[in-house]
């Protein structure tokens, strides 16, 4: 028993950087799940949070505030999402490549024009405890000693799912991605309902990106993404496209993470290759499970189509 | 014998006009091929440091590229600079070797040199320093100044580098501080300033109070900094990123090494060879230590800094035992440069395994 003793003195510490860890990553997921709800699939969300990253970063270290630095990263972000919207939805481009040109747009255009900022610093979100909450034995320190942007991170699924499940509006996103015919035979425009879900999807991933600026780092630096926003791609297929899963999946993959870097630094041998493929893998895991089972994976009907003219 | 004489004479007469006349005209061209962008404070933020001392010399002119990819994108780039008639090409990345000896074939009177790899041909050279008696050195330091007798090591890939990186630095640390235990964990990245600081702020966690690193990013050493520990920086000097935690870096000085070879270039003496150079040719070397490190802590490893230097230390003679315990270096010998190359287990006072 007092072998594992250790293991479970690493479990708080671990989720309590599973939640800021995976906050970046949970802004990206839910971003993407309103896109591809409203059937548009965006492969752009790496680009789209580099780019949102940099904006985030920009307005934070010329005005000093981070809450301006967030507003510009979300706007950014929508700014991108609405490049994506005009190739597809106007142009009739192929979403699966528009979305792979946006992230390597995205990543180039954000590495270039933040050369001249590298290493640079800036105030940022730091942790901020909840009066009361925060001293609450074990939960306390995992969910209330964390920063605002996590906070928030709490109320968005929540926002999201009302949203998309007990509003008109959220009635008429979800049928476009899955017979855009009978938006439009219901009198609504499905082309404008996903701009919208671009653009408010947009939004979010951009968040995402802003969260690593401005919180996790707190710093310029290149690259800073890394490949969070694939993970974000692969999480919205994992959550079968629900915001509720979306977060359980989010907090399992960067919990699993955190816990596992947790377990090297006691001296326990983890294949740590397994770190880089994991969030694949469920996602991987999930989808055969599902189709083993005889359901269909919930992917909305006609993502990933473009709409037709007479739509 | 006059004739000899008069040969002499001439021969030197002719080689001064022919130098003044080339000092005069021909200013040498260097180039240099980077895989990252020169402002991330790593590997190669460290050539180009060197790169702009070589520009300051009047009679020399350097260009870089920075990010370029690995594989066919460094290919067209080094080619590229081959073309525009540069006389010696630095890559300065592992991946760059096939495309470098690919290229170097088309160009028999350019002189390439490229950084960490093992393949030499009749105008490609190959370099690197012995950056593990820096981590040697930065590692007594660590040993000295931990007050829990646990060290953190942030590492990027189990391969033979870093795994020698990680052995050096734990024998600094054991010959200081016999109690001491260096505990790490992998990335598997080179460069994710979120999630290496995540990495570190893991050992933090369970209790290292400093953290070494082997990737090209700030993040661990700002995780040292809002925990309130120690760091040790590598590549360069990290200490603008945690001025409070920054311990000390091993720290890469290309500037003699690349002005020696330009100098051989430039009299036609330059040969392709593989070098690996140590402390003693300054092309490794300890960051100036942060303000708190004690007196006596600094006076410790300067002596060691100076035996290795004169070549009256060696970092892996014998006796070395392994994590279980073995004998795995009797004493009185040293590792051979080929053992090192292929470094595959790690020292006793690692904690932690090999994938």
């Amino acid at each position: 028993m007092e072998d594992f003793l250790p293991y479970l003195a690493v479990l708080l510490p671990a989720m309590t950087a599973a939640i800021s860890t995976g906050a970046p990553i949970l802004y990206a997921t839910l971003g993407e799940l309103v896109m591809e709800r409203g059937g548009v699939l965006n492969l752009g969300v790496e680009g789209m949070m580099m780019v949102g990253a940099l904006a985030a970063f920009l307005g934070c270290y010329h005005t000093g505030s981070p809450w301006f630095g967030l507003l510009c990263g979300g706007f950014s972000a929508m700014l991108m999402s609405m490049l994506h919207g005009a190739i597809c939805l106007i142009f009739q481009g192929s979403q699966v490549v528009s979305g792979l040109a946006l992230t390597i747009f995205g990543t180039g255009l954000a590495n270039y024009l933040g050369t001249p900022y590298i290493q640079m610093k800036i105030q940022g979100f730091t942790a901020l405890d909840v009066p009361l909450l925060s001293s609450i034995p074990v939960l306390g320190p995992i969910f209330f000693q964390q920063d605002v942007l996590v906070y928030l991170s709490y109320i968005l699924p929540f926002l999201l799912w009302w949203l998309l499940m007990r509003t008109r509006f959220g009635l008429a996103l979800r049928a476009t991605g899955e017979n855009p015919a009978a938006v439009r035979a219901a009198g609504i425009s499905p082309g404008a309902v996903r701009w919208a879900a671009l653009m408010l999807g947009g939004f979010l991933v951009g968040l995402g990106g802003a969260y690593l600026a401005l919180a996790s780092m707190r710093m310029w630096v290149d690259n800073l993404v890394s490949g969070r926003g694939w993970i974000a791609v692969a999480l919205v297929i994992f959550a079968f496209w629900r915001p509720g899963r979306a977060v359980f999946g989010v907090y399992l993959f960067s919990g699993i993470t955190a816990y596992l870097f947790r377990a090297q630094a006691l001296g326990v041998g983890i294949p740590t290759a397994f770190l880089s493929m994991l969030p694949y893998l469920m996602t991987l895991a999930v989808l055969l499970a599902s189709s083993l089972r005889g359901k269909d994976s919930g992917a909305p009907a006609d993502l990933a189509n473009n709409l037709r003219p007479e739509d | 014998m006059f004739k000899r004489a008069m040969f002499l004479v001439l021969a030197l007469a002719l080689s001064c006009s022919a130098a003044l006349a080339a000092d005069a005209a021909k200013e040498i061209k260097i180039g240099f091929v980077y895989v990252s962008p020169v402002g991330d404070a790593g590997w190669s933020y460290s050539h180009d440091l060197a790169r702009q001392e070589l520009e300051k010399h009047s009679d020399i002119s350097t260009y870089y590229m920075e990010s370029v990819p690995e594989g066919a994108d460094s290919e067209r780039v080094i080619l590229s600079m081959a073309r525009k008639g540069y006389d010696l090409i630095f890559t300065t990345s592992f991946g760059y070797m096939d495309p470098t000896l690919k290229v170097a074939k088309q160009f028999p009177k350019t002189a390439f040199m490229h950084a960490s790899g093992y393949k030499t041909s009749e105008n490609v050279g190959n370099y690197f320093g012995r950056i593990y008696q820096s981590r040697y050195l930065t590692g007594m330091v660590a040993g000295l100044m931990t007050k829990k007798n646990q060290i953190g090591y942030v590492a990027a890939f189990p391969i033979p580098e870093v795994v020698r990186g990680i052995n050096a630095f734990t024998l600094g640390v054991r010959a200081v501080n016999p109690k001491a235990e260096v505990r790490v964990v992998w990335t598997k990245t080179w460069y994710d300033p979120a999630l290496e600081k995540d990495a570190a702020i893991s050992l933090l966690d369970i209790g290292v109070d400093v953290i070494a690193q082997h990737q090209d990013s700030p993040g661990p050493q700002e995780a040292a900094q809002d925990r309130g520990a120690y760091s040790v920086g590598y590549h360069s000097d990290m200490s603008r990123f945690a001025p409070e935690a920054h311990l000390v870096a091993a720290v890469w000085n290309w500037v003699p090494f690349y002005l020696e070879a330009v100098d051989q270039v430039r009299k036609g003496t330059w040969q392709p060879k593989s070098d690996w150079p140590g402390m003693e040719s300054g092309i490794v070397d300890i960051s100036p230590y942060g303000k708190m490190v004690p007196e006596d802590v600094r006076a410790t490893v300067d002596q060691r800094k100076q035996e290795i230097v004169d070549g009256k230390y060696v970092v892996f003679s014998g006796p070395i035992n392994d994590q279980s315990g073995k004998l795995r270096v009797e004493p009185g010998k040293v590792l051979s440069d080929q053992e090192l190359i292929s470094f595959d287990w790690f020292v006793d006072g690692v904690v932690g395994t090999m994938n």
